[in-house]
């Protein structure tokens, strides 16, 4: 089975019941997906940036493991020292040589420099994943960044979950 | 984008491309600018193409030569389980990357209250 994904699903089954948790629910929304079609040329568009690796910027509060909700705003003008990791569910050791493999900030400023695309909002947005509660994500933590995102005009977002 | 097909398939997004690398490479290799380049053009031209709502499109990219990593990830009783044991301290502590962010972050705080920190109620 090497060539399939690994199952992340099965493993967390495998490991929560190997240290005698009941299983996590992981969150599943069946059905079609709510689908929005791009309605211009990316070259013209204003793209959005989310990631939920635990990047912060040096001068902000880290995140916290304890089912942290907030979330930081990073100016797309940052310069790449500045950003900081922290995450407890995933080896940090890649981002923190390189940001751009879990915030490809500079990737995407490379793109609106090639105009792949028109520019990049004001803002990223970054949270620390490993919520365990998925409806304080639905309920609070993902309506507050989209406003961010409606009210910075972009076009489409790109997330980067880890 | 995604490193996680089976979340991405349960979550259910309009639309994802899906690199088959070790969590936290999402958008690629550190260092490696040319690869995240091809990721991110990519992710561009599934925006652009995917008509299908849900529709999550492999990338052709591999980690190595073998997948062997794929054998030590989340297995029970592996040298390598540190980060995803589900038995890691939760504290509500910040936890700082470099001992220097904690003082510029204390001074940030008392200026401004880190008006770029959003707690959301």
């Amino acid at each position: 089975m090497h060539n399939e994904p690994v199952d992340y699903i099965q493993r967390t089954l495998e490991q929560y019941a190997n240290l005698g948790y009941p299983p996590y629910q992981w969150v599943n929304n069946p059905g079609d997906p709510p689908f929005v079609p791009l309605g211009k040329a990316l070259q013209d568009a204003r793209v959005g940036l989310v990631a939920s690796g635990g990047i912060y910027r040096h001068g902000q509060v880290a995140f916290h493991f304890k089912d942290d909700c907030s979330f930081r705003l990073i100016p797309t003008t940052v310069k790449l020292s500045e950003l900081r990791v922290t995450h407890f569910a995933y080896d940090l050791t890649a981002a923190r040589v390189d940001p751009n493999v879990v915030f490809p900030l500079e990737t995407l400023r490379d793109m609106a420099q090639l105009s792949r695309i028109g520019e990049l909002g004001p803002h990223a947005y970054t949270f620390m994943g490993g919520i365990y509660s998925s409806r304080k994500v639905k309920e609070i933590l993902a309506p507050a960044i989209a406003d961010r995102l409606v009210k910075d005009g972009v076009d489409v977002v790109i997330l980067v979950p880890v | 984008m995604s490193s996680a097909y089976s979340i991405t398939r349960s979550v259910n997004v309009p639309r994802a491309v899906y690199l088959d690398f070790p969590l936290g490479h999402t958008a690629g290799k550190p260092g490696d600018k040319a690869l995240q380049r091809k990721v991110m053009i990519d992710t561009l031209s599934a925006l652009d193409t995917i008509q299908v709502p849900g529709t999550i499109r492999s990338l052709p990219y591999r980690w190595a030569a073998t997948e062997d990593w794929k054998d030590q990830v989340m297995r029970p009783n592996s040298e390598k389980t540190e980060h995803a044991d589900a038995r890691v301290e939760r504290t509500t502590d910040p936890q700082y990357h470099l001992e220097d962010d904690v003082r510029a972050a204390e001074l940030n705080l008392a200026r401004n209250g880190c008006a770029d920190c959003i707690w959301p109620e």
